[in-house]
């Protein structure tokens, strides 16, 4: 499945927000480069919970020894791309 | 969107930052269902958690069995009993192969040849006279001779009703003897009479601990954070109980909303297969459980609850670095 890069990000950022309900942002507003763990607050049960909703979307299994290096939405992207590619 | 250095000044944000990326990721082994004492309001013996289970003798089970532990996950080993000390293979097993703190009564000194830095949380339950009604001898008088000036060991101090006005005097022999402490408080689950907490008494333990944080900030690793949260049960109005613990065991966890909870807990038994239900005893009373881990994990895996104010963020950061500092992901 190839999906645009720009569109998985934005519904990277739309997932985050809805599941983790963050408030005074939107999909459009949610800076991609900014640190998840370090800005934003999210924990690896955060991040679970996002994997769970792109396991089901896009068919990719984001595994969990990758969680610290998915410190932003560009990052999680690129790696779903980069799955969806493989 | 509050961000968390929106809430924080450069040095809280600097502490922030010592803690945010540790993915610290317990489980808890009972090593042996035997012990060396037979305390009264002991959770493990009073729910007869000592007979769930037969212990597993072989070494080499126990060793590969750690290994499929780390490699589901695990990078803290919480080791408690029985009385871990009668099996030192045992806990070798563990602390050969990742951090581990090992909860001890402190009456058998863990020889420091062998376990150099282990990290050691000796029981105590009040003063002498305590000890002798809840313990049968004064531990005290034992362990701080064993483990006295021991960098690595503190001791895990379980407040009883009866200990109002008292803390303090205890906590000066802590501190005389060179170790530290950390507080909690008793959950009598064997009901002994007198050691029931009244809502009184549970206000004003509050305050002594809150003394003794200001008074010895050497000595006591704690946070005021913590002991609004022990004793009133409450975090940000939501009570502690069955649909808030974040310590269950994970395969047996089915609660429906899922609360947010430790990932990959397991309380396994020292057969090495069985699970129980929780970091403590599965007869207790979730709804006044008084267990000091679990309320401080309540708090760690809660912390977009806590980015409402800078007051709440760094109350959060309090209790991460005070259980950071209790298993040595960062110095006391």
């Amino acid at each position: 499945m190839a999906v645009e890069n720009g569109k998985i990000i934005f519904r990277i950022a739309e997932i985050m927000i809805n599941e983790l309900k963050l408030e005074d942002v939107t999909p459009d507003t949610f800076d991609p480069d900014i640190d998840l763990v370090d800005e934003v607050g999210i924990d690896s049960m955060d991040l679970a919970t996002v994997a769970l909703v792109l396991r089901d979307e896009y068919a990719v299994r984001i595994d969990e020894d990758d969680y610290p290096k998915l410190t932003t939405v560009r990052l999680i992207g690129e790696y779903v791309q980069k799955k969806l590619a493989a | 969107m509050r961000t968390v250095s929106s809430l924080l000044d450069d040095r809280w944000y600097a502490r922030y930052k010592r803690i945010s990326k540790l993915n610290i990721r317990s489980s808890i082994y009972d090593v042996t269902n035997r012990c060396n004492l037979r305390c009264k309001g002991c959770f493990f013996f009073s729910s007869g958690e000592h007979e769930a289970a037969k212990e597993e003798m072989d070494i080499t089970r126990w060793e590969a069995f750690v290994d499929r532990e780390m490699a589901r996950g695990v990078n803290l080993a919480i080791l408690i009993g029985g009385e871990p000390t009668l099996c030192l293979d045992r806990v070798e097993a563990f602390y050969k192969r990742l951090p581990t703190f090992c909860a001890t009564n402190g009456i058998i000194k863990v020889p420091r040849d062998r376990f150099p830095d282990m990290i050691l949380g000796v029981s105590l339950w009040g003063d002498d006279v305590d000890e002798k009604i809840l313990r049968g001898k004064d531990v005290f008088s034992i362990s701080s001779k064993n483990y006295a000036g021991d960098p690595h060991t503190y001791y895990l101090y379980t407040i009883t009703p009866k200990q109002l006005g008292k803390t303090d005097r205890i906590i000066q022999r802590i501190r005389d003897a060179g170790l530290k402490v950390h507080m909690q408080l008793l959950s009598n689950d064997e009901g002994v009479d007198g050691f029931h907490w009244r809502p009184d008494e549970l206000v004003q333990i509050r305050s002594e601990m809150d003394e003794a944080l200001d008074r010895y900030p050497d000595t006591v690793i704690s946070s005021k954070y913590y002991h609004e949260i022990i004793t009133t049960g409450k975090m940000q109005g939501r009570p502690f109980g069955w649909m808030e613990c974040p310590s269950v065991t994970e395969p047996l966890d089915k609660r429906d909303p899922k609360p947010r909870r430790l990932t990959h807990f397991i309380r396994w038994a020292s057969d090495l297969e069985t699970m129980h239900r929780c970091c403590t005893s599965e007869t207790r009373d979730c709804s006044t459980c008084k267990d000091g881990a679990a309320h401080m994990s309540w708090v760690m895996v809660n912390k977009r609850a806590h980015m409402k104010s800078t007051r709440d963020l760094q109350n959060w950061i309090e209790i991460y670095e005070m259980f950071a500092k209790l298993y040595r992901f960062i110095p006391w």
